[in-house]
């Protein structure tokens, strides 16, 4: 048992675990922020993924250990005074989702995506991307489709406030 | 149609809760006391237990208890069933061997459950199932189907000889040979099905709670069909009364058929619950999902379709040997039989048709329904012999089919379905003209310069929704009737609940459900609430698969709302003092027609509620049920085109463009259909490219992960172009004949009949890696 501190969507968390607990599970089980799902054993589906530190990670690849004193974003912590981050309100719009059990890994990616391309992306660039999600409903047209929506957007944005 | 009417694209109302980490699905759910299951399972295909000994996992921290088979039978629960009775040729019912929750004798697959530990934790329940010591007695093992029915092989079940389930034939045998003797042209093919695993990304689990004060359990669990599974616990699997047990479907992460199906794991934590005093829950990890969730397909068939000297099919023989795995999982002998070939007429007149089926046990998980459940293996059947026979026939793929489709409506086929709407020429110029399909021979041109096979094919694709009557499907073995459930709640406020037995696990019913009402009463979208997935709340529900919420469950929500509107307008018309035929509902408000009287909806449902001023004789309250049998299926159809360019170096395909055209009757929500399309086209195209389920000689899976199975990822497809030009559906109120399956029924066929006119070597199996395909191209060198 060892006591893990970190940052997890803006607060300061502590929790006691087994050195063997993998980040995701002391997300889910510790701290009760069940919407970072696990969809497989292999680090394949990306369900789990989450922001640590900026960047995206799957939780279920990492001990909870390695993450003390690091700042961690979920997707609990991605809509702002309850207005729908602009990637998430993309997937809305364009039915990026079906089942949902994919969709906070989805976006927590997509956001990264955006953020790393500066909101530069085209199709092919998305596809090659998602390479480390996967989803079994949408055949990820939708999925695409929101993501290009979002960069879009969230680019405008960014060059009208330049 | 209103904005948020029948036929608008309405964004979904649940997307909130999932997007923002607020679903609740049943690995989410937390219960005080609650403990952690983890099964042992048989790490051997096929052996004889001979001692479970738990003595050492007990005294393991964290352990609450070990539970095994015998304890399980010693304690009465019952045998999982196969809820279909089907009856082969010479009139003897099926062959169902006993399968056990817990296995206490013999285990038959690897996978096969042995004994549940419950403990403090989940890595506590998993050491101790380590330190669990099974000896097993190892016995031969049999995986492929056609060699476990020849003689000398393993036995898995005494009460089946030779592995045989059941040996089953639809149609006219005679009438079918006198065909192909006197055919112009007889094509012969052997069709491969690759099994496959549904993967929904959520993985199965269930939460068993036994409340020793009231003597009641509840079970949350990952169901497509809760009040099924709460039916099938009480009557056959003895854990408790249906008035004992409240069965909760809450958010489920995906289904694809695979969660239908009453397994092993939910009765055993509800029995575990009781046993140790505590909430037991489990939940599966992928490779468990791969090891024991029901597989797809695994079919076999040898082809014979005969033609006349006018390309006019005579006659289409069909012998096909279905794999059903280990044990009869709850439909599975429903899917290779009347799912499968009542549908191999297709899109097409032929006036004699005879399938004969059988049904073999083997060392491998069971085979129920994977979505499209037996119309995808009847499709792509039908759909590579028709690409062959043109083929061989010289004629375009587009013509043979012409010559063929069902032109008037309704058409009986004969092997019993009766189609009742149809347009396929119109889908067919549909697909073809998006497809560019005159253009092709310049792409293909131009590819060739590049050093690039490119081929296109077509697939015509018909299914059957929406089983039913019951009454027909009980006379062909169903267990239970399919029909579906619903209940209109207005409340004092005027807001509305609608209660169904349908299920929601990615289809959207929290919006399309509600678009009927505020569509019919004009009310906002925002002040209907769907409930769906709960025993205690909806008093019965069949489900939701075959692509039966629309055309089945909305049409009981429409029974439902006809009841409540009847009613709404005898109080309006009462307040106003007006004739009840004179009422019409608009925009949230009863008015009297032609006149500026109006009452608001909710000042009308507040009248139904304080009930000061009713019509005499008139109850108070406003609430009316439904339930809703449909007079037939319903027979949604389209054509798919799909065009790829295969890498002569590699065996690689691509896919450059996938077109599909559906009739589906009338439409809710467009944006959801075609969300269920491309769902559809992305697992249809997983089959034909990717998926395949792989077990070595001695019955171990080679395809237990991500690593091993290739699920198809957003960069092995394509965007993909569909449309609809819908004939609607005239047996059911709304016009409605589903889309659920469609896009995996008839996209598997379109793939293989384009690459193999790219590579020009029609002897191609699914799935076609590049592997399979650089072989078969340079074969045809």
């Amino acid at each position: 048992m060892a006591k893990v501190t970190m940052t997890v969507n803006g607060r300061q968390v502590s929790g006691h675990c087994d050195d063997r607990t993998l980040l995701v599970q002391f997300i889910r089980e510790n701290l009760g922020l069940t919407g970072t799902h696990v969809g497989c054993d292999t680090t394949q589906c990306g369900a789990c993924v989450i922001h640590m530190d900026g960047k995206s990670v799957k939780s279920c690849s990492i001990l909870a250990a390695q993450a003390a004193g690091s700042t961690i974003t979920t997707i609990e912590g991605l809509a702002a005074d309850g207005e729908l981050h602009p990637v998430q309100a993309a997937f809305k719009a364009n039915h990026g989702l079906q089942c949902g059990f994919c969709t906070p890994g989805m976006v927590m990616t997509a956001v990264d995506m955006i953020r790393r391309h500066q909101g530069q992306l085209d199709e092919a660039t998305v596809r090659a991307e998602l390479e480390g999600n996967i989803c079994r409903c949408t055949g990820y047209h939708n999925i695409v489709k929101a993501i290009l929506a979002a960069a879009a957007e969230m680019s405008g944005a960014r060059v009208a406030a330049e | 149609m209103g904005v948020e009417g029948i036929g608008a694209r309405v964004a979904r109302k649940e997307d909130k809760r999932f997007l923002t980490g607020k679903g609740r699905y049943t690995d989410d759910m937390s219960v005080p006391g609650m403990k952690y299951a983890v099964f042992v399972r048989s790490p051997h295909a096929h052996a004889k237990i001979v001692k479970v000994d738990a003595s050492a996992a007990r005294g393991m921290p964290g352990v609450i208890g070990v539970l095994d088979g015998k304890q399980l039978l010693a304690d009465g629960i019952g045998n999982l069933i196969c809820g279909w009775m089907i009856h082969s040729k010479d009139g003897s019912p099926m062959k169902m061997g006993a399968w056990r929750p817990l296995a206490h004798e013999t285990v038959r697959y690897v996978g096969d459950a042995v004994a549940i530990v419950v403990a403090d934790s989940v890595a506590e329940a998993r050491d101790a199932a380590e330190a669990v010591v099974v000896e097993y007695r190892e016995l031969p093992v049999v995986i492929d189907a056609t060699r476990a029915l020849e003689a000398g092989q393993p036995q898995l079940h005494p009460e089946a000889p030779n592995n045989l389930i059941f040996d089953w034939q639809i149609g006219d045998e005679a009438a079918t040979d006198t065909a192909i003797a006197a055919a112009a042209h007889v094509t012969e093919v052997t069709i491969h099905n690759n099994r496959l695993s549904p993967n929904p990304m959520e993985p199965r689990a269930a939460l068993g709670i036994y409340d020793a004060g009231d003597d009641h359990y509840t079970c949350y669990t990952t169901s497509q069909n809760p009040h099924v599974a709460r039916l099938v616990m009480s009557a056959f699997y003895n854990v408790a009364p249906e008035n004992k047990l409240r069965v909760i479907a809450p958010d489920v992460g995906g289904g694809f058929g695979s969660k239908i199906y009453i397994y092993p794991e939910e009765i055993v934590c509800l029995w575990a619950s009781k046993r140790t005093g505590v909430p037991v829950k489990w939940t599966s990890d992928r490779t468990e999902a791969f090891l024991t969730d029901a597989h797809g397909r695994d079919h076999v068939s040898k082809v014979k379709m005969a033609f006349d000297a006018n390309n006019r099919i005579i006659g289409l023989k069909v012998d096909t040997v279905a794999n059903l795995g280990a044990y009869m999982s709850l439909f599975s002998s429903a899917v290779p039989t009347y799912l499968y070939a009542t549908l191999l007429s297709g899109q097409y007149a032929i006036p004699a048709i005879h399938a004969n089926v059988r049904t073999v046990y083997t060392n491998t998980a069971p085979v129920d329904a994977y979505r499209g459940a037996g119309r995808p293996e009847a499709t792509y059947l039908l759909e590579r012999t028709m690409e062959t026979a043109a083929r061989e026939l010289g004629v375009s793929p587009a013509e043979l089919r012409r010559v063929n489709f069902i032109r008037s409506f309704p058409h009986q086929t004969p092997v019993i379905m009766n189609y009742d709407a149809g347009d396929y020429e119109a889908s067919l110029e549909a697909a073809m003209k998006a497809a560019d399909w005159n253009g092709f021979a310049a792409r293909k041109a131009e590819a060739e310069r590049r050093g690039m096979k490119r081929g296109i094919g077509m697939s015509c694709y018909i299914e059957a929704c929406g089983i039913a009557p019951s009454a027909a499907v009980g006379s062909l073995g169903a267990g239970v009737g399919l029909w579906e459930s619903a209940e209109v709640r207005v409340n004092a406020v005027g807001t509305i609940e609608v209660l169904t037995g349908s299920h929601s696990h990615g289809q959207g019913h929290e919006t399309t459900f509600a678009q009927l009402v505020a569509d019919r009463f004009g009310v906002p979208l925002d002040s209907v609430n769907i409930v769906h997935g709960d025993t205690d709340k909806v008093q019965m529900g069949m489900g939701t698969y075959g692509s039966r919420s629309g055309a089945v469950g909305m049409s009981a929500v429409v029974k439902a709302l006809d009841k409540v509107e009847a009613k709404a307008k005898k109080i309006a018309a009462h307040l106003m003092e007006a004739d009840e035929s004179d009422i019409v509902i608009e925009n949230g408000e009863l008015k009297v027609a032609g006149t500026d009287k109006a009452v608001p909806w909710f000042q009308m449902a507040l009248a139904a509620y304080t009930a000061h001023n009713l019509p005499a004789g008139m109850e108070p309250g406003l609430k009316e049920g439904a339930f809703y049998d449909p007079a037939n299926f319903t027979f949604p159809a389209g054509c798919y085109i799909c065009e790829v360019e295969v890498d002569p170096d590699t065996g690689r395909t691509k896919i450059v463009q996938f077109v599909a055209a559906d009739d589906f009757g009338n439409i809710i929500n467009p944006m959801i259909v075609e969300g269920q399309v491309h769902g559809g086209l992305a697992q249809g195209i997983g089959q034909a490219l990717l998926e395949g389920v792989h077990y070595d000689a001695s019955g171990q899976l080679l395809t237990a992960s991500y690593m091993d199975y290739a699920m198809p990822r957003a960069d092995d497809l394509p965007s993909f172009q569909v449309s609809t030009s819908n004939t609607p559906c005239p047996n059911n109120p709304l016009g409605i004949k589903g889309c659920g399956e469609a896009g995996a029924i008839g996209s598997p066929p379109a793939l293989i009949n384009a690459i193999t006119d790219a590579i020009g070597n029609n002897a191609l199996t699914m799935p076609a890696t590049p592997q399979k395909v650089w072989a078969a191209a340079h074969a045809a060198k």
